[in-house]
C-alpha cells in the first residue's frame, strides 16, 4: 500500500511539473510587448518552405512579434498544402508562390488581395561539373535534353508546391506532357519533401534538380551543388501574401492580416529583406517588390 | 563518425550553457507526453479493469483488435485528428488546430491501445486467488478490481512507461496537429525533423540525444521505484 501511495505521489509530482512547465511554455504570450494588457492574439500564417528554410521568417517573426501584440504562429508548407489550411480555416494568411494557384484560389472567393512583397529566381541546380552538358541551354531546352537522354537523375520536389509548380510549367514549355515525365522511369524522381531536403537528395544522387535561389544559396555549402540554368524569364519566383477572405471562412481575420501585410510591404522591412542573406551567402537571397507586381 | 562526436559534445554544450530554446522545446516534449501519458492512463486503466472482469462473446476478438492497433500509424492517427479538429471538421469550432493541446489529444489517442493492451495482459497475469479471497472477504466487484489493479502495479507502471515512450518518440502526429510552430508547438523530434531538412546534422543529433537522455532519466527513476517497492515488500 504504501508503496501505491510513493508511486503515486511520485507520478503527481512529475505530472504537475509538466504542466507547470507547459504553462510557461505557453504564457510568455505578448509579454514583452509594451502595449500587453491583454493577451496577445495568435495569427496563423501558412508559408512557403523556401521562405522558412532559408531563415528569412525568423527575423521577421522577431521584428514583426516586437512590435504588435500579435504572435505570429509560422508554419511551413508547400503551396499546396498552405493553400487547403487556407480553404479549410486553420490558418489566417499565406504567404505563397504560385501565380496561377493563387489568382484561383482568389476567384474561388477564398482569397482577398494578392500583394507581392518580394520577388528572386529558380534556378537549375546539378552537380557542378555539369555531367549532361546542359549549362548553355535555357530552362525549358534544358529540361528537354535531359528527358530524352534520361540518363541523369532528376529530383522534383513532387509534393504541389509553388517549384513544383513551376517545375511543370517549365516541362510544358519544352513540350513535353508532365505526366509522360513524370512515370517515364527511374531517373525522374519525386522526392515528396521541402527544397532542403530535395536539394539534398539531389546532390547524394548527383542529380538537378529546380530550386529557388534563396534555399539553392542557402544550401550550396551541404549540397555541392551549382546553378546550371538561371536568369530566364520563365524562371521569375514571385513571392505574394494573400489574406484569407473572412466573407467565405468565417474564422478569418483580416483587421489583424492587414497589420502583417503593411508590415511586410513597409520601407524598413522591404530594406532588410533585400539586405537578407549578404552577409552569409555572400548575396541577396530576395529582391523586395513591395506591393507590386515585378513584371509590370 | 565524426558528426555523432560533434552532436554529442553539441548536446552537453546547448544543456551545460542552458540554451533557452532546447530547454523550452526539451520541456515542451515532456509536458506534452506525460499530460497525453495521464489523459490515457485515466482513460485506459478503468477501462482495462471492466473489460479484464466483464465476460462477453466477443471479448478475444476486442483485445485482438486493441492489440492490432498497438501498430497504428503515428501519420494515420494525425490525419484523422485534423479532419476532426480543422476548422472546416465536426470539432472544429474547438478551435485547438496548430495548438499544444490538440498534440495532448492526439498522443493520447495514439497511446491508448498500448496501455489499455498492456494492462489488461497485466491483469490477466495476477493470481484467481486474489479475486476469489477478495471476494470471500466480502470486497465489491469495483474494490476487486481496485485490488487487482493494485497487485499489478509494476506491471501497469510499465505499460505507462511504454505509452510515453511513444508519445515522447513520435513525429508524425506532433507535425500535423502541432505544425512545428516555434515557441508554442515545436517538440524535441518536430525539431530534429526540421533541422535535418535543413541540414543541420549536429544540432539534429544533439536535440536526439537530449531526447534520449529525458527517456533515461524517466526510466531510471521509474526502476528506482521499482526497486524501493520490491525492497519494502519483502
Amino acid at each position: 500500500m504504501k508503496n501505491l501511495f510513493r508511486a503515486s505521489g511520485f507520478s503527481v509530482s512529475v505530472l504537475a511539473a509538466s504542466l507547470a512547465v507547459l504553462g510557461a511554455c505557453t504564457s510568455d504570450d505578448g509579454s514583452s510587448g509594451a502595449q500587453a494588457e491583454k493577451p496577445a492574439q495568435r495569427l496563423k500564417v501558412a508559408t512557403t518552405t523556401s521562405l522558412y528554410d532559408t531563415g528569412l521568417w525568423n527575423l521577421l517573426e522577431d521584428r514583426f512579434e516586437r512590435r504588435h501584440n500579435l504572435r505570429l504562429d509560422i508554419l511551413y508548407a508547400g503551396t499546396g498544402i498552405a493553400m487547403e489550411y487556407g480553404r479549410r480555416g486553420d490558418v489566417d494568411v499565406l504567404v505563397v508562390h504560385d501565380r496561377a494557384r493563387e489568382e484561383q484560389f482568389i476567384a474561388d472567393g477564398y482569397g482577398l488581395e494578392r500583394v507581392p512583397f518580394a520577388c528572386n529566381f529558380f534556378v537549375i541546380a546539378g552537380p557542378a561539373d555539369d555531367p549532361a552538358g546542359i549549362g548553355n541551354l535555357g530552362p525549358a531546352a534544358a529540361l528537354k535534353k535531359l528527358y530524352q537522354e534520361r540518363e541523369w537523375a532528376f529530383i522534383s520536389r513532387g509534393d504541389e508546391s509553388g517549384t513544383h509548380a513551376r517545375e511543370k510549367a517549365v516541362w510544358k514549355a519544352a513540350g513535353l506532357d508532365y505526366e509522360t515525365v513524370r512515370t517515364s522511369g527511374a531517373w525522374y524522381v519525386e522526392a515528396g519533401r521541402g527544397m532542403g531536403p530535395t536539394m539534398l537528395m539531389a546532390g547524394e544522387m548527383r542529380g538537378y534538380t529546380l530550386a529557388d535561389v534563396g534555399t539553392f544559396l542557402a544550401f550550396r555549402g551541404t549540397t555541392g551543388l551549382a546553378p546550371i540554368v538561371d536568369r530566364s524569364d520563365l524562371l521569375l519566383n514571385v513571392y505574394s501574401i494573400i489574406a484569407i477572405n473572412p466573407d467565405r471562412v468565417e474564422t478569418a481575420r483580416f483587421e489583424e492580416v492587414r497589420t502583417l501585410i503593411d508590415f511586410l510591404v513597409s520601407d524598413e522591412i522591404q530594406e532588410l529583406i533585400g539586405a537578407y542573406g549578404i552577409e552569409e551567402y555572400g548575396a541577396p537571397l530576395f529582391i523586395p517588390c513591395a506591393g507590386r507586381e515585378p513584371t509590370d | 563518425m565524426t558528426q555523432l562526436w560533434l552532436g554529442f559534445v553539441k548536446a552537453l554544450e546547448l544543456l551545460a550553457t542552458f540554451d533557452r530554446e532546447v530547454l523550452e522545446i526539451a520541456g515542451r516534449s515532456l509536458a506534452v507526453s506525460s499530460l497525453a501519458c495521464l489523459v490515457a492512463g485515466t482513460v485506459c486503466l478503468p477501462l482495462a479493469g471492466v473489460i479484464h472482469f466483464s465476460r462477453f462473446p466477443t471479448r478475444r476478438l476486442l483485445i485482438s483488435f486493441i492489440q492490432t492497433l498497438y501498430s497504428l500509424p503515428t501519420v494515420l492517427v494525425g490525419l484523422l485528428v485534423f479532419l476532426l479538429f480543422s476548422r472546416s471538421g465536426p470539432l472544429g469550432s474547438l478551435g485547438l488546430m496548430f495548438t499544444p493541446g490538440l498534440m495532448v489529444i492526439g498522443q493520447a489517442l495514439l497511446i491508448m491501445p498500448v496501455i489499455l493492451g498492456l494492462t489488461i495482459s497485466a491483469l490477466a497475469g495476477i493470481d484467481n486467488k486474489v479475486s476469489l479471497t477478495a471476494v470471500s472477504l466480502g470486497a465489491s466487484r469495483f474494490q476487486t478490481s481496485l485490488l487487482n489493479l493494485r497487485e499489478a502495479r509494476f506491471a501497469v507502471l510499465a505499460a505507462l512507461t511504454m505509452g510515453f515512450g511513444r508519445a515522447i518518440s513520435e513525429v508524425g502526429l506532433a507535425l500535423m496537429v502541432g505544425g512545428n510552430i516555434r515557441g508554442y508547438t515545436r517538440t524535441l523530434t518536430t525539431a530534429i525533423s526540421l533541422e535535418t531538412a535543413r541540414g543541420d546534422i549536429e544540432l539534429s543529433l544533439a536535440l536526439g540525444i537530449i531526447l534520449l537522455a529525458i527517456a533515461l532519466v524517466i526510466n531510471i527513476a521509474l526502476n528506482r521505484l521499482q526497486q524501493a517497492g520490491d525492497d519494502a515488500a519483502d
